[in-house]
């Protein structure tokens, strides 16, 4: 049994840890949520110089050729690291491209993302529908029309990979986001520090991404990587809160000796492992393409929203009054987590999900 | 990443596999009725000589002491593999879990010699008599004295939790041998003759209704000197051994226990006003959050296979398992229970689902305390693995005749 990352992929969970710890973290985050710029560009081109947007894209098409556990790995990182950067998106766009392109789709855009002259996002949700069936974005022939918001990073993208309906159900579909038809304007959201975008299309070209079966798949990869960068958010409130209490003192002792406080801190932890679990569980079902992936990314990413709900509201409490404050770092994780539910849908969407991959799993059995 | 055997633990498996189908075919279906644990000492020996006598005892335990010198991978791996039948295996589960290897890490070679072989090939039972009713989860607040005299110790007191005393043949015993020393400096550990004048266990009936432990008092019984484990004073430092043992061994949910697809059956036969219960957002998070707490501890404990495979220690994210396990268990039942209605009150008739989650209600209050409290779990979790500040305890240094009760 070999339960664990490869030893490559945990080279490149160190690198990107001591990068990310060195050039990103709460004072990046603070300094992009004071600026202008829809994300920090400077950043985004050591990233991409670093090869880390090519890691997963196959040597053919430029890129290192690594399996999907670096870009699980990365995504941990880029999550724990609060940086303003479209490395996630760019991640989950990749995955779509690899699993579901035309060998044509595939020559036109991974090499782009490889090099970093294409930034690609995704954009799954749609305001308050969290049903795919529902998608009101809706794909006449060529052509796509709908809403698309909020979107991460959309303001930095120049290709966006998008659900809509399409002829056989909900499916994904490439947009050039330099064509005709496209709208792309910023929308404000609770989270301060990554900015999103609503992209209205009027008719715009629409190129299918695979077919409805893949887009589920797709949806189930991009839940686990999206449950990832949730361990990662996560882990740095649980440092955050665990670091405060083992340095505040009340009643003569440090806060961090008081059950009330490190029973929560132990809380956080065990959340945090259970998610780390079936995480690992689904990074190996993306790799093996297994068929538990459903289960096991449903799974992963309801256990992962559990625990950075949990890290990032508890870390404000143990910080007391100091942790409400504008200058306090505790918000970033507390935004965090809204912007991590509103990507890809909430615990119930996914609870939801869970249950049925196991209901069909039983009748399958049966 | 894989989920697969190594080939050496495949072949050590396929071994196992092989052995344990005719060896334990008689094991294959559960017992026609419920058999009590006293019922069951002839056969639970009777097995455990078996097992003995084709190598399947003491895996990890070295040569010299009589065991097998494999890895905790290869232990596990026989362990799987016989808990695919309903072998009796629980009498010596302390014993060999958690007494012996206290007994080889701290007794004399005379005790090693004397005990260890007889423990393993199911002649002697064991137990450990640590609890007390004034000590719990505070373990070094113990009562029971040994006074020295001449070659032998006198033990006066009472313990109590002391899971199969009235089937023992002997204990290992904390006892205070120097109540002027601070709380945690003035144990001494000693082996016990359970058949000792003086000794009396009685079983003790829990709230669940069955009758797992016992209270056992100490009356003036003699232990000889040379049955000590471990220095004068250093009770402790000796315990310490068995509980980082017994962590090993209270882990994982019990294999009886109801799980998520108990809850999915359930859920799927009940009908509510709205609707079947199955299609419920509420039931749907129900079984979510089981799944999620069960397979989460399974695949956790895979994560210790694997690190164990390799030949390195286990993660400490395994001291998530009993909290974990223990909660879920009694909010599932409880949930099942609720889900149920009347019926899941009534325990006349009925069926044989809704005993099982009855059942494990009932149990559940007691997993959340045996083997370490879950906040004494918790605490373990925040101190050990995040680093943060022990505790307040304020008798810590304080010598233990003069600690007095707030």
């Amino acid at each position: 049994m070999d339960f664990d990352f490869s030893d490559d992929a945990k080279a490149l969970r160190e690198q990107a840890r001591k990068f990310f710890d060195e050039r990103a973290g709460p004072a990046v985050a603070r300094a992009a949520m004071n600026g202008d710029a829809p994300f920090d560009a400077g950043l985004w081109q050591t990233v991409v110089d670093l090869g880390w947007t090519a890691a997963r894209v196959p040597e053919a098409h430029g890129g290192v050729g690594m399996t999907s556990e670096a870009a699980c790995v990365l995504a941990e990182e880029a999550g724990r690291s609060l940086a303003p950067i479209p490395l996630a998106q760019a991640l989950a766009a990749t995955e779509a491209l690899i699993a579901l392109g035309t060998p044509e789709q595939q020559a036109r855009w991974l090499p782009g993302i490889a090099d970093g002259s294409v930034v690609a996002v995704t954009g799954w949700a749609e305001g308050g529908n969290a049903s795919p069936a529902k998608a009101s974005a809706k794909v006449d022939g060529d052509a796509i029309t709908g809403t698309k918001s909020p979107i991460a990073d959309l303001a930095a993208a120049t290709m966006a990979i998008v659900s809509a309906a399409g002829p056989d159900g909900p499916a994904l579909y490439i947009v050039d986001l330099s064509g005709a038809g496209v709208g792309v304007t910023p929308v404000d959201t609770l989270d301060l520090v990554r900015r999103h975008g609503t992209l209205t299309l009027t008719g715009a070209p629409a190129d299918p991404l695979g077919d409805a079966g893949g887009y589920h798949d797709w949806l189930d990869c991009a839940a686990i990587l999206g449950s990832f960068e949730a361990m990662g958010t996560a882990t740095a409130a649980m440092d955050m809160a665990v670091a405060y209490a083992k340095e505040r003192t009340a009643f003569g002792q440090k806060i961090g000796r008081y059950q009330g406080v490190k029973h929560k801190c132990a809380d956080m932890y065990i959340k945090l492992e259970l998610a780390r679990a079936h995480a690992l569980h689904a990074a190996w079902a993306m790799e093996a393409d297994a068929p538990e992936l459903r289960q096991a990314a449903s799974a992963a990413r309801v256990a992962s929203l559990d625990a950075l709900a949990f890290a990032a509201e508890e870390n404000v409490q143990i910080h007391g009054g100091i942790g409400f404050t504008w200058e306090s770092d505790c918000q970033f994780y507390y935004r965090r987590n809204r912007a991590l539910v509103a990507a890809l849908g909430s615990r119930n969407f996914w609870a939801d999900r869970l249950v049925r991959s196991l209901e069909q799993r039983n009748a399958v059995a049966a | 990443m894989d989920f697969n055997d190594t080939p050496d633990d495949a072949e050590y498996r396929a071994k196992a596999r092989a052995w344990l189908a005719t060896a334990a075919a008689d094991y294959r279906d559960p017992p026609a009725r419920p058999v009590s644990r006293g019922e069951n000492v002839p056969e639970s020996r009777k097995w455990q000589k078996v097992k003995h006598a084709a190598g399947y005892t003491g895996i990890t335990w070295p040569k010299a002491f009589g065991g097998q010198g494999l890895s905790p991978m290869h232990s596990i791996i026989f362990n799987q593999e016989q808990s695919k039948y309903h072998a009796p295996t629980e009498l010596f589960a302390i014993g060999l879990g958690m007494c012996i290897p206290t007994v080889f890490t701290h007794g004399s070679p005379a005790l090693i010699e004397r005990y260890v072989a007889k423990a393993l090939e199911g002649e002697e039972v064991w137990c450990q008599l640590f609890s007390e009713p004034s000590a719990g989860s505070d373990l070094a607040g113990i009562r029971t004295k040994a006074v020295r005299d001449g070659d032998d110790w006198v033990i006066d007191g009472q313990k109590v939790w002391t899971t199969n005393a009235h089937l023992s043949d002997f204990g290992i015993i904390v006892t205070r041998t120097d109540p002027s020393a601070p709380k945690h400096k003035g144990l001494t550990m000693f082996i016990v003759d359970m058949h000792a004048p003086g000794v009396e266990a009685r079983p003790l009936k829990q709230m669940s209704g069955g009758s797992d432990f016992n209270e056992v008092f100490f009356t003036g019984v003699r232990v000889s000197d040379s049955h000590r484990l471990g220095a004068v004073g250093d009770g402790w430092k000796v315990s310490l051994t068995t509980l980082m043992n017994e962590r090993l061994a209270v882990g994982g949910k019990p294999g009886h226990a109801p799980g998520y697809r108990d809850l999915m059956a359930l859920a799927a036969r009940i009908e509510t006003d709205m609707g079947p219960a199955i299609e419920a957002r509420d039931v749907r998070q129900r079984i979510a959050a089981t799944y999620i707490a069960d397979e989460g501890i399974k695949l956790t404990q895979m994560r210790a296979l694997s690190a164990l495979s390799k030949g390195e220690a286990p993660g400490p994210e395994q001291s998530i398992s009993k909290v974990v396990v223990a909660k879920t268990m009694q909010e599932m039942a409880a949930f099942a229970l609720d889900l149920s209605e009347a019926s899941g009150f009534t325990t006349a008739g009925g069926e044989p689902g809704i005993h099982k989650l009855q059942g494990s209600y009932m149990a559940s209050a007691g997993l959340r305390i045996a083997g370490g409290t879950d906040e004494i779990l918790r605490n373990i979790i925040a101190e050990r693995v995040l680093g943060l500040p022990g505790d307040m305890r304020p008798d810590k240094d304080t010598p233990f005749n003069e600690i007095r009760a707030a």
